[in-house]
């Protein structure tokens, strides 16, 4: 898996039961016990699950406290949604090129690429 | 022609790993397909404004293929793919792989869709084969602020 922590925190959240974790904990800190309550999985299987949250930084567990509620870290998800308007802001930006050669295009030039295949071989 | 502004919409699907663009224009579906057909018109608009585009070569149409660079300064930024499906004024559909993860691959559709009255509606999807490759696909549009990106997410998760 890619080191990365941006791939960590995507590939963390691809699992659906970790996604379904993680809208859990929106709605406030959880025990272990009571995130695996619902499933029909065990214990350990959900420990499993928050190492890969705790992981990937989006999950946290207090040290101390005896229960050792696992609490979201919802900063990450601030920054996943930052990078997501990034990229839209880039291709806004792009379209915005893209709006300015429509403008300049003329209207009758020939607007189809020749049918045939193209050809072979072109490639060293 | 209007002075109209189209936000660009963008979704990133939870449950596939792909990204959708939808974006409208104010130039008919034969004048948006051609900007993305003809090379010349290409590099006009496709890179990155801070970088320059150089094509080596760019065959639009279904069994073609392209390749072009990005460049800025000592720094190049290679892509390539395939024309797979290439409609006049309706539809193309490409590969498209960095060949910086020359194992990763993009599958792009381009719909446009006739809105009348000289306008047109782009659609882009590009659909790649893990979360982490879509990620990194996002990630790679962003090239001027991929490092700020990765320190401040860094920063963030040492928190």
């Amino acid at each position: 898996m890619s080191a990365d922590p941006l791939s960590r925190v995507f590939s963390a959240l691809a699992d659906p039961t970790r996604r379904d974790i993680v809208a859990r904990l929106t709605t406030g800190d959880a025990t272990v016990g009571e995130l695996a309550e619902p499933y029909d999985v065990t214990v350990q299987a959900v420990s499993k699950h928050l190492k890969v949250l705790e992981d990937a930084g989006l999950v946290s567990r207090t040290r101390d406290a005896q229960r050792r509620p696992v609490h979201l870290e919802a900063g990450v998800f601030d920054l996943m949604t930052r990078w997501i308007e990034r990229y839209r802001r880039q291709a806004e930006e792009r379209y915005r090129r893209l709006d300015d050669v429509l403008r300049e295009m003329p209207d009758d030039v020939e607007p189809v690429p020749p049918d045939n295949p193209p050809e072979t071989g072109a490639t060293p | 022609m209007t002075a109209r502004t189209h936000e660009t919409e963008i979704v990133s699907d939870p449950d596939v790993p792909l990204v959708r663009i939808t974006r409208e224009f104010d130039a008919p579906p034969d004048k948006v397909f051609r900007a993305h057909t003809d090379p010349d018109l290409v590099v006009q608009w496709l890179g990155p404004r801070d970088l320059t585009m150089k094509v080596d070569h760019f065959d639009c149409r279904t069994g073609g293929s392209y390749r072009y660079v990005h460049v800025r300064g000592d720094e190049e930024y290679r892509f390539h793919g395939s024309f797979h499906e290439v409609r006049p004024s309706e539809l193309i559909v490409q590969t498209f792989t960095f060949e910086g993860e020359p194992d990763g691959v993009a599958l792009e559709k381009m719909t446009f869709e006739d809105l009348g009255d000289g306008r047109t509606r782009l659609v882009a999807t590009s659909l790649v084969d893990s979360f982490a490759d879509r990620d990194a696909f996002v990630a790679s549009g962003m090239e001027s602020g991929i490092r700020e990106g990765y320190e401040r997410l860094d920063e963030l998760l040492a928190k």
